[in-house]
């Protein structure tokens, strides 16, 4: 990597002295002149390109191909790497069906296996519950906020807030709200309700349905001032000409708008999905996953095995497996659902 | 605010129907419950333990400044807030600066290979910071990259893939005139880039730079990692998650450090909210 990165940057940069040098003198034969020109323009691609590219192999690249390397070993991140044991598959094994060794097999499913498979449920429950709770909410405030009222902007101002709030900041501050002793829990006194005995994120019901709560305060923004660009491209003498042969407003949102922004719908779900598989900022604010993992996802799981239970082997693995599962979801989404999006934009554009 | 409905056309007077006092009426309950928690965090900085305790919605009686005060004549709140903004200063510059520089070959020159460059960027889409994070640890360990310049380097590497995305069509749609004028005119490439097309560049940086500081300022995992031990050189996030753990049983001490360390991503907010709302979706329109 740093030999790469000595070569192409002095190279780039004294071929680009030589030629901006040579570069004003006029009349040079022409078969020259031409030679000249492609080293110079390689010159000014490798100054320009050069250090994007440099970094971006060294800090991405790299350490996403070290993943993939160390998740063949056992190791601890500790001692020196030359020194780990290669143990093949088993650290995906251990994740996946708890290891190769039958001796083990029992011990090492409740110690691996199972951990990974509840994180990796928790994420796909939480893809399931984006799309069938935010998405139909956040169309609906979209729709709401699409209509002219006075201080409309303020709302949609004011909605969006929490998207650009750090995960720390909201995570926290729904931390004080649904501690034991909090205010969410005099709430539910309050209304008659027994509030979860062992407190809000530690019962096994409950945990689960605030962290998606938490969750969906903070990201609906994205998806209502989403919906709502694409709704501003919806061209109004549509809805007018609906409305003058007596359709309703719901009619109109269902029959017009919501099919018409379609492609922006599908490219929220979209991100959604890779951002609930990714999933991990959040749910470690809120108390790393749960004492017992009951709302952990992959990512808040690869961090506690990995850096603090210094298993970077086995850690790497899940990360592996983690960027394979959305790597495969990105693939086939954009595969089955947006290729037709973009196919009736090519149309569209004809 | 500024929708006043203009004097209204009978056709928009017969779509206004009743449902419109329910969308208004969603839209309280909306923006109840995105306030409504703020409010409360913010109100409870002002209260005392007990207060908290007896009247955990009311306002805060005796209403008290001394948290906030305390938290801000000690010098800890204000060297992470230094720590953020510098941090994220450094990687919106080197995101803007080297994105731009990259995209510029990338939309403008005709060279064999550029396909191949400009899909090697995207793949880094593919690419999350927590896939990587682990191995990245152990580099920034092994190169002796601490502190925050750890924390700038590799943000700006993983900042490169979209800002280079977003960038591309942007200047593409440059009229290529342009260069073909200046060349005349006998300004190098490099000339061009740094008089030209940055100064016309500036709306697409402005929307990338946007969305690369608010990624730096609300970042939590990569700090998580590298700022460990001294509170004072944290990164605002990872202050308030220390704090509160320093602080675990003074409530209203935490919710006053997190209130504050709210504010200036809300003035930011403010200020910018069309820029940001325009980079995300411009972003995903692509």
């Amino acid at each position: 990597m740093t030999a790469l990165e000595a070569s192409g940057v002095d190279q780039g940069s004294a071929v680009d002295a030589k030629a901006s040098a040579a570069g004003p003198r006029p009349m040079t034969p022409v078969t020259n002149h031409k030679r000249r020109d492609t080293i110079r323009k390689w010159g000014e691609i490798t100054l320009f390109v050069g250090p994007a590219l440099v970094l971006f192999l060294t800090f991405v690249v790299y350490p996403v191909v070290s993943a993939a390397r160390y998740s063949f070993y056992k190791w601890n991140g500790v001692s020196q790497f030359s020194d780990a044991q290669y143990i093949g598959f088993e650290n995906y094994a251990r994740a996946l069906f708890g290891g190769t060794d039958p001796d083990l097999k029992q011990a090492f499913t409740t110690q691996y296996s199972q951990p990974f498979w509840d994180a990796l449920g928790h994420n796909f429950a939480i893809i399931g519950l984006s799309m069938v709770v935010q998405l139909p909410l956040a169309l609906l405030i979209a729709l709401t906020l699409n209509r002219k009222f006075p201080g409309r902007s303020s709302v949609r101002v004011i909605m969006f807030a929490p998207y650009v709030l750090s995960e720390v900041i909201a995570g926290v501050m729904w931390l004080i709200i649904f501690d034991p002793n909090g205010i969410a829990t005099d709430f539910m006194h309050s209304i008659g309700l027994n509030p979860p005995a062992g407190g809000w994120l530690e019962d096994q019901t409950w945990a689960f349905w605030v962290v998606f709560f938490v969750i969906t305060w903070k990201y609906i923004g994205l998806a209502i001032i989403l919906f709502l660009a694409g709704l501003s491209g919806v061209p109004e003498d549509l809805q007018e000409a609906a409305s003058i042969d007596g359709a309703s407003w719901w009619q109109i949102q269902w029959r017009i708008n919501i099919p018409l922004i379609g492609p922006t719908i599908r490219i929220w779900a979209f991100l959604s999905i890779i951002g609930s598989i990714q999933l991990f900022d959040m749910v470690w604010v809120l108390n790393q996953g749960g004492t017992t993992g009951q709302y952990s996802t992959i990512a808040t799981y690869m961090m506690q095995i990995g850096f603090f239970r210094s298993d970077w082997g086995y850690g790497s693995a899940i990360a592996v497996i983690m960027f394979f599962i959305s790597f495969v979801i990105a693939i086939a989404y954009m595969l089955v659902v947006l290729r037709n999006d973009n196919t009736d934009r090519v149309r569209k554009a004809r | 605010m500024s929708a006043t409905a203009p004097p209204m056309r009978p056709v928009r007077k017969r779509s206004f129907d009743r449902s419109v006092y329910l969308s208004v009426g969603l839209a309280l309950v909306g923006v109840a419950l995105t306030l409504g928690p703020i409010l409360y965090l913010v109100l409870g900085g002002f209260k005392t333990q007990g207060d908290l305790a007896e009247n955990p919605t009311g306002f805060p009686d005796p209403f008290q400044w001394q948290n906030y005060w305390s938290i801000l004549s000690a010098p800890l709140f204000w060297r992470q807030l230094l720590n953020s903004t510098l941090v994220a200063l450094a990687t919106t510059l080197g995101v803007v600066l080297l994105g731009t520089m990259a995209a510029y070959p990338l939309a403008r020159y005709k060279f064999r290979g550029r396909e191949f460059f400009f899909v090697i960027f995207t793949t880094g889409l593919m690419f999350p910071l927590t896939v990587a994070v682990l191995p990245l640890y152990l580099l920034l360990r092994d190169m002796g990259i601490s502190g925050l310049a750890g924390l700038v380097i590799p943000q700006i590497a993983f900042g490169l893939p979209v800002t280079i995305i977003i960038l591309r069509p942007f200047l593409k749609a440059l009229p290529m005139e342009l260069e073909e004028a200046a060349f005349m005119d006998g300004v190098s490439r490099i000339g061009f880039f740094w008089r030209m097309l940055l100064p016309l560049a500036k709306p697409g940086m402005v929307t990338v730079g946007v969305l690369a500081f608010i990624g730096s300022w609300n970042a939590y995992l990569l700090p998580l990692l590298l700022l460990t031990g001294d509170p004072t050189g944290m990164t605002l996030p990872l202050g308030v998650t220390t704090f509160q753990g320093q602080h675990s049983s003074a409530t209203t001490m935490i919710m006053a450090y997190t209130s504050l360390a709210m504010v200036p991503a809300l003035v930011f907010f403010l200020f910018m909210e069309r820029r940001i709302v325009d980079g995300l979706t411009g972003a995903v329109k692509g």
